[in-house]
């Protein structure tokens, strides 16, 4: 797929986060389209994925541990297929699959999470699984700042490095900001490379909303030695959406008024898919 | 949202399970064996008869029994040093692929450090982990209150899906173990570190969800697990030296519990006495209780730490100076004894 295709596969997840969020009792805007243009790379180009087959043994794993920035991964599953994007209006209810945080009963959904700091345990757990049971799989874990801050994510961080799982690759969605405020104020974890290295870790810098650079990162991951790989993705929380852009407030259970979703429609400039 | 986990018939698994079976290594009747040791060659017979778990260790395999298997099993071993809420969620995660992850550690430091990554990860992701523990209550003697795990029954019980098992004796936790791993869901097996009778000289196949009456009485029941199960014995002698019959319940399986066993000795004796290594809140005596009223209710006592922790001193020491030994047992069976009759 195409750097360009890959842009409108973005803006598609864009659009039906917005959609999912606006439709619900609200969500959290600001990180789920912090990694749109991640997801993007992900389901349409670099996931060894069967949407037909949601379990299949072989398939690439794929866990959102910042799990509060779910609505673009339901979009990003939906419009892969995993599932009826009619869902995506019944969003945090009662009568919907889509749970207000990430749940295995939801078609392609590989870990639950929601708690932070839980994901790249669950994925390095997924990735030494793949090497016990003699399977090549590939196992991606999106992190948040806020997992970074997590007790767990630095065990794992140990514990990968040190058995070598290669087939494990996280992605930081760096984009500064959490709940109450910047990220470097809250509880700074910077500087992110030298500590991750120290891990014997190989760290990949690059532009989260840039396709072809995440594409040529994923690649350089695939072939990294005997080392997992850290993609620091430098973002923008509420990337895509103007006044949602480095914007604390839309972190939250923020919901979207039909004058700001047709404001950020505009914004996004493309069309409903459906 | 509850996984309900489709359980094993044994009219399907028997054969098999009478195969494996043969491997076991039973420890002789009339000698006490400390859990941790049954656990440890319960492990390595079942290693040889299947190849599809492994030992997730966070560097305690010496103290939880668990050291047999990973020196025949090297391969079969993991190793995530001391960081427990990272082996849960890994072990999550590596039930994804089929495999069965096998966690062998303290009670303390494993369900309670990682108490919401087993709630999470693994229950609420309806992963197919076994975690068992060693050092779980009074049991645990001269380390003291910081590892006598005693709130495990009630934190562990009330996790949606996570079946809790207690083995009575060394000798259980081969057929015991050979159940778990036969069960498509996490469970939580709690162990023994101390020596304790062998009670059982050659248990045939267990059913997980079913208690086993151990000896007959009509006055009222005695319903133990784990090391109590031993003390419930002992105190029925007693108590038939006394002109009491008292019956006999090793209630190893705390979830699902044997509801139609409690009813039957509700209605055969009418009083029950729980005897537990574990806080009164909520753990065996909760879990009976909670069925008990819910049928038709009998007088009952429950025997268990009153809300406290540990301290140091032999395990022998603690039961009695914690009001769970052979006395305290004898003593809360008079007691409901007369509250049946009034």
């Amino acid at each position: 797929m195409t750097d360009t295709d890959l842009r409108h596969r973005a803006r598609q997840i864009r659009m039906e986060t917005l959609r999912i969020i606006h439709g619900s009792t609200g969500g959290h805007p600001g990180g789920a389209l912090s990694i749109a243009d991640i997801l993007a790379v992900l389901y349409f180009s670099e996931m060894r994925i069967d949407p037909s087959q949601p379990h299949w043994s072989d398939r690439d794993r794929l866990v959102l541990s910042k799990g509060h920035g779910c609505a673009s991964l339901y979009a990003a599953l939906g419009l892969r297929g995993f599932f009826d994007c009619a869902e995506f209006d019944r969003f945090r209810r009662l009568d919907g699959l889509l749970q207000g945080h990430p749940s295995v009963s939801i078609p392609g959904i590989d870990a639950p999470s929601g708690s932070l700091g839980m994901g790249l345990s669950q994925g390095l757990g997924m990735a030494l699984g793949g090497r016990y049971a003699g399977k090549n799989f590939r196992t991606r874990v999106i992190l948040g700042d806020g997992d970074m801050q997590e007790g767990c994510t630095w065990e794992a961080i140990m514990a990968a490095g040190h058995h070598r799982v290669a087939s494990l690759c996280a992605i930081l969605d760096a984009n500064g900001l959490q709940a109450d405020g910047r990220v470097c104020d809250t509880m700074d974890y910077a500087p992110v490379r030298e500590k991750i290295e120290a891990f014997r870790w190989n760290v990949i810098e690059t532009d989260g909303h840039d396709c072809d650079s995440l594409v040529g990162a994923f690649h350089l991951a695939n072939d990294c030695g005997d080392k997992p790989t850290l993609i620091v993705a430098r973002t923008v929380k509420g990337k895509g959406v103007s006044f949602m852009e480095d914007q604390a407030h839309w972190h939250g259970t923020a919901k979207i008024s039909v004058d700001e979703l047709q404001l950020a429609y505009a914004e996004i400039g493309t069309f409903s898919v459906l | 949202m509850v996984r309900r986990y489709p359980r094993h018939h044994w009219g399907e698994t028997t054969r098999g399970m009478n195969d494996m079976m043969q491997n076991f290594d039973y420890f002789p009747p009339g000698q006490d064996v400390s859990m941790r040791e049954g656990f440890g060659r319960a492990l390595v017979a079942l290693g040889r008869t299947r190849s599809d778990f492994y030992l997730f260790d966070a560097d305690v395999a010496g103290g939880t029994g668990a050291k047999p298997f990973s020196q025949a099993f090297p391969e079969r071993t993991l190793q995530f040093g001391i960081a427990e809420q990272n082996l849960m969620a890994a072990a999550a995660g590596f039930a994804d692929t089929g495999l069965i992850p096998l966690i062998a550690g303290f009670a303390s430091f494993t369900v309670m450090r990682a108490h919401e990554q087993l709630r999470t990860a693994v229950c609420y992701g309806a992963r197919n982990v076994k975690i068992c523990c060693s050092h779980v209550g009074l049991d645990t003697g001269p380390d003291g209150a910081t590892a006598q795990m005693l709130e495990d029954l009630v934190t562990c019980r009330a996790i949606p899906g996570l079946t809790v098992v207690v083995p009575a004796c060394a000798n259980e936790i081969q057929p015991l173990l050979a159940a778990i791993l036969d069960d498509p869901g996490p469970v939580y097996m709690r162990i023994g570190r101390s020596p304790s009778p062998v009670i059982y000289e050659k248990p045939g196949p267990i059913r997980i969800g079913k208690g086993n009456i151990l000896r007959n009485g009509d006055d009222l029941t005695l319903m133990a697990c784990g090391t109590r199960v031993a003390a419930a014995l002992k105190a029925s002698e007693i108590l038939a030296a006394q002109g009491v019959s008292a019956r006999v319940v090793n209630m190893r399986s705390i979830k699902p519990l044997d509801h139609a066993l409690i009813q039957q000795c509700c209605r055969d004796t009418g009083a029950i006495v729980t005897v537990e290594d574990h806080t009164a809140l909520g753990g065996l005596g909760g879990a009976v209780a909670e069925s008990v009223v819910q049928g038709s209710p009998v007088p009952m006592e429950i025997v268990a730490v009153r809300d406290s922790f540990g301290r140091s001193g032999e395990h022998s020491e603690l039961f009695g100076a914690y009001g769970i030994d052979v006395a305290d047992i004898v003593a809360a069976a008079l007691k409901v004894q007369r509250r049946k009759r009034a």
